[in-house]
Order: C-alpha cells, then sequence, then structure tokens
C-alpha cells in the first residue's frame, strides 16, 4: 500500500507540472505566511479575504476586456495585446494594489474603511466578477470556470513557466521587502504612535505592507483559489501564535508550519485525488488545532509550577 | 538654562473641534514638568501635539535646540498593544532604537548595547526573553519606559505611567523617573495624582478647557486651584 503510493509520488514528480506545482506552492505559502503574522496582529486578517475577492472581479473584468479587444482589434495589435491575454495578472495586480492601499495605506486619513464598508467592497466585487463571468463567458463550462477561481481546483497544476517564473521573482521580492523592512514592521505593527513618534514613517510601512499584501494574494489566487487564501494568511500566524512567544519565533515559525503544510497539502492531493486548495487549508487547520492543544498543555504546566 | 520646548497660544483638538486652547508654555532642559487637569481636558491631546502625532488647529510649537522626533521618548498611556500580541521584552526594547537607525535594515551592535544598558538600568534585565503580555503592569510601564530610554535621554513624554499601579510599584515608578530626571533627562508627565505631582515636579501647567496654571509648582500650591486640589490629596504625600 505504502509502496504503491511512493510509486505514484516519484511517477507524479517526473512530471514538469507537477514540479512546478511543488515550488509555487511553497513560495506562495511562505510569502502569505511572513504577512500574515503582520495582517493578523493589525486586525486586518479579514482584509486577505476582501482582497481576494478583489482581485477575482479584476480577473473576471480583464478576462472579458482581452476578449473585446480581440474581438475589435486585428491581428495586427494582437503582438502587444498577446501579454495581457497570457497574463491577466497585468490587470489584476494593479487594480489588488490600488483597493489594498485604500485599505490599509490610506484608513488613517479616509476613515470609510471600516468593517462593513469592506464586507461590501468584497461582496460587491464576488457579485460584479460573477456576473461577468456567467454573462460573458466564452460558452466553455462556466461553474467549472468559477469554480477554479474560487477555490483553485486545478490552476495551480496548470502553471506556465511564464506563471512560475513571475512567481519566483514575487516571492523573492516579498521576502527581501520583508527582511529588510522587518524591524520596522515589528515597529509599526506593535506601536504605531510611538513609532511615528520617535520619527519612524509608520505610513510608509503601511503601504508598504499594502502593496506586498495585495501581491502575495494575487499570486496565492492560483495556489488555492480566492475564497480560500485568507486560510493562507491568517491559519499559520494564528497556529504559532498558540506556542511562540516571540515575533521572531512566531514569524519563523508560522513560516515553517505554512512551507511543511503547504507541501504536504500537494502531496496529498495528488496520493488521494483531492483538490489543491482545500486539501492546504485542511492541513493548516489540522497544525492549527495541534498548536492549540500544545499551547493550553503548555500554559497548564506554567500554571502548576 | 537652555530652552528645549516653547509653545504658543496652542489650540488643540481633533478635525478643527477644539478641545483646549490658549496653551502657552516653556521646558528647560532639565525641567519636571507635570500636566494636570480633569478627564477629557485634553492632556493626552497635548501630549500627541507634542509628538507630532496630532498637529495643534493653531499655535507653536519650537523647539529652539532644534530638537527632533528622535529626541523625544514616549510612554503612552493606554498602550493599544493587543493583548494577544507576541513580543519579547528584549525586542521591544530594542524597537526604541528604531529613530535613530537611519536606513539601516538590522539593529546594530551600538543600538542593541543602548538597549542592554537602558534594561540594566530598569532592572528588567533578567526578564529580556520574557513575553510582554505576560508580564505584570508595573513591568509593563518599565519596559515601555526602557523603550521610550532608547529613543532618547534628552525629553521623555510620559501619559499617565502609574494608572493602575498599586502604590508600592507607584511610588518605585515615580523613584525611577526622579532618577532620570536627575541624570538630566527632561520629564514631561501627565498624571492625576496632583499630590505627588507637587511633590517630585518643578513646573505644574493645569489644564482645562484654557489653562488654569502654568508655572513653578511652588506658585501653584498657592493658587486657588492648587490648593482645592492639594487639600483634597488629604496629606498623601509620599
Ligand atoms: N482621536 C480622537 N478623535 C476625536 N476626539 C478625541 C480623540 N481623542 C480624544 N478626543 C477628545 O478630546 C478630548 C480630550 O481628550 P484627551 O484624551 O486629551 O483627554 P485627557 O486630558 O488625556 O483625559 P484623561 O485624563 O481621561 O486621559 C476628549 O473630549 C475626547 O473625547
Ligand atoms: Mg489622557
Amino acid at each position: 500500500m505504502i509502496a504503491e503510493m511512493m510509486d505514484k509520488l516519484v511517477m507524479y514528480f517526473q512530471y514538469p507540472f507537477v514540479q512546478r506545482a511543488m515550488v509555487a506552492g511553497v513560495l506562495i505559502a511562505l510569502c502569505s505566511s511572513l504577512l500574515g503574522v503582520t495582517l493578523v496582529l493589525k486586525r486586518f486578517s479579514f482584509i486577505g479575504d476582501g482582497l481576494s475577492h478583489v482581485a477575482f472581479g479584476a480577473l473576471s473584468l480583464s478576462a472579458i476586456l482581452n476578449r473585446i479587444m480581440l474581438a475589435v482589434s486585428g491581428a495586427a495589435v494582437q503582438g502587444i495585446l498577446g501579454v495581457f491575454v497570457k497574463n491577466q495578472m497585468l490587470l489584476v495586480m494593479p487594480v489588488t494594489m490600488l483597493v489594498a492601499w485604500l485599505l490599509l495605506g490610506a484608513t488613517k486619513k479616509s476613515k470609510i474603511m471600516g468593517d462593513a464598508s469592506l464586507a461590501m467592497l468584497s461582496v460587491g466585487s464576488l457579485g460584479i466578477g460573477y456576473l461577468i463571468m456567467n454573462k460573458f463567458s466564452s460558452g466553455g463550462n462556466v461553474s467549472s470556470d468559477v469554480c477554479s477561481t474560487l477555490f483553485g481546483s486545478t490552476s495551480i497544476l496548470t502553471l506556465s513557466d511564464f506563471d512560475l517564473w513571475m512567481c519566483v521573482i514575487m516571492s523573492v521580492v516579498v521576502v527581501a521587502v520583508f527582511v529588510l523592512c522587518y524591524n520596522k514592521i515589528f515597529a509599526v505593527t506593535f506601536d504605531a504612535d510611538f513609532a511615528t513618534a520617535t520619527g519612524t514613517r509608520a505610513g510608509v510601512y503601511n503601504t508598504v505592507i499594502a502593496l506586498v499584501t495585495a501581491a502575495v494574494i494575487v499570486l496565492a489566487m492560483n495556489l488555492v483559489g480566492s475564497l480560500l487564501i485568507s486560510g493562507l494568511v491568517v491559519f499559520p500566524a494564528l497556529s504559532a501564535m498558540r506556542v511562540f512567544k516571540s515575533f521572531k519565533s512566531v514569524v519563523i515559525s508560522s513560516a515553517a508550519i505554512s512551507v511543511l503544510s503547504a507541501a504536504v497539502g500537494i502531496v496529498a492531493s495528488i496520493l488521494l485525488s483531492t483538490p489543491v486548495g482545500s486539501t492546504i487549508v485542511v492541513a493548516q487547520l489540522i497544525v492549527f488545532i495541534v498548536f492549540s492543544i500544545i499551547g493550553i498543555i503548555n500554559s497548564k504546566g506554567r500554571k502548576k509550577v | 538654562m537652555e530652552t528645549q520646548i516653547i509653545c504658543n497660544d496652542l489650540v488643540l483638538g481633533y478635525d478643527g473641534k477644539v478641545v483646549s486652547s490658549g496653551v502657552s508654555f516653556e521646558v528647560h532642559r532639565g525641567d519636571y514638568l507635570c500636566i494636570v487637569g480633569e478627564n477629557g481636558a485634553g492632556k493626552s491631546t497635548l501630549i500627541k501635539a507634542l509628538l507630532g502625532l496630532n498637529p495643534p488647529i493653531s499655535g507653536t510649537i519650537s523647539a529652539p535646540g532644534g530638537l527632533k522626533a528622535a529626541a523625544i521618548g514616549y510612554l503612552p498611556q493606554h498602550t493599544e498593544v493587543q493583548k494577544d500580541f507576541p513580543a519579547s521584552v528584549k525586542e521591544i526594547v530594542l524597537s526604541g532604537c528604531l529613530g535613530k537607525g537611519g536606513f539601516s535594515p538590522f539593529y546594530t551592535s551600538g543600538q542593541k548595547m543602548l538597549a542592554a544598558r537602558q534594561m540594566e538600568r530598569l532592572g528588567i534585565t533578567g526578564m529580556q526573553n520574557r513575553c510582554y503580555r505576560e508580564l505584570s503592569g508595573g513591568q509593563k510601564q518599565r519596559v515601555l519606559l526602557a523603550r521610550a530610554l532608547c529613543a532618547t535621554e534628552e525629553v521623555l513624554l510620559l501619559d499617565e505611567p502609574v494608572a493602575g499601579l498599586d502604590p508600592m510599584v507607584t511610588k518605585e515608578m515615580y523613584g525611577i523617573i526622579e532618577n532620570l530626571n536627575r541624570d538630566g533627562v527632561t520629564i514631561i508627565m501627565v498624571s492625576h495624582d496632583i499630590a505627588a505631582a507637587v511633590h517630585y515636579a518643578t513646573h505644574i501647567l493645569h489644564l482645562s478647557r484654557t489653562p488654569l496654571f502654568f508655572g513653578k509648582k511652588e506658585d501653584y500650591i498657592k493658587t486657588d486651584t492648587g490648593r482645592i486640589f492639594t487639600s483634597y490629596a488629604g496629606g498623601e504625600t509620599p
């Protein structure tokens, strides 16, 4: 039984698309867990969810725009537009970044973005996205299209080389930004007033966090789909916080948890033929439960001493 | 004596809504200024104005000595630190050094030494790896004070540093602040404890919708407001 599974695994890992999925999955998991710690601590967990819906809306919009442009313009323009057609991220990324900046970076000035407006924004983009997909879809299987965008059922297994490189570059950027700004991100997250008062430009770092968040979420859409992104962002941080007590240890362990559960989730989904995204999220959930139990045992133990 | 901060006819408030007006005072190096006044008088608002977090509606705050943002240390009133924030004492104290770091992404050894020195000074070296959220109120205040000292040794703004502390720890805290002041740190402290204010401070600013008093504490005791409040405190002078 186990030998059979191993054989199956070895066989699958010879396929380039599986290798690509593994690399992309691990990288995306790493990036989202790094940001997750900050977002959870800033009480912005839900923003990941909202942004992913915005990205979903933008994605369907860009699909339609591309089709319209292609229909209107002749083959001559296709060379230039080809890039857009191949890569819808070029529209989705800036739109999501803009919204993220409005939500996270500019919150201090415009107080409009409360809880309710975030919910409105997220449901609004979801509705528009689905409407567009449904009305203008090229006649194929609409519900499976929508399903894969929302739950990422297969898209990670269909990554092109271009997607993979995009993913690698973005991850390098995200990790670099995070490492270079680590101390300032800590200060701004822990006490924004103090950081500002002592000369750290909190606004700048909030904007950086917002932009990076948007980038990670657009990337993560490929892996788990827009509905399950929050899991990728929130679970590792929450699990780590059950057990670890300093910022650094929480960041490191949540990155480790996230990478491990993504890898395990991808392997499991291949072996069990389950959807990748939800398998990863289930893996994260299991880790969370285990860590919660460890946390409870730890605190009980300390009380007795 | 070197003048560090001059506030001239400040009007304080939020979004154009005035909280307190006509606030004028000066702070010299080595002063111990206590800001007193009832709840909502605008004490915290004044502190935020001094820190540049919430600029005054009108009036000027100037620093003749060229005091920069990085030269002010701050102890916030309600530490809005979320209850479940994972952070060790050392991480928090170190974060006070950031204003001095320029663009360096990592802490320099100088910054680490500074943090170690301030922790030593406040007697929290032994708990530097402990989790902040598991400390007692008094220990937390020491940590935040050490962080503020990392930011500067020129001027410390303390917003109700003893709120919620028991009498023993309160006294200890006042002792620490007094020592810092002796070392030459200018102290600007908000307090409801007028008896202690009168005991420790060199100057008093009594805020209300308009300031009721600013000047030396010796003169404050003689004013009507001062007398009312000090007699309320009923000889509890520590
Ligand atoms: N962020 C804010 N936005 C708008 N109004 C505010 C804000 N913070 C405080 N206020 C108002 O400003 C007034 C002064 O508040 P402030 O916090 O300065 O009082 P305080 O003197 O520090 O009181 P306390 O002794 O309770 O700390 C209050 O009426 C308060 O409602
Ligand atoms: Mg106050």
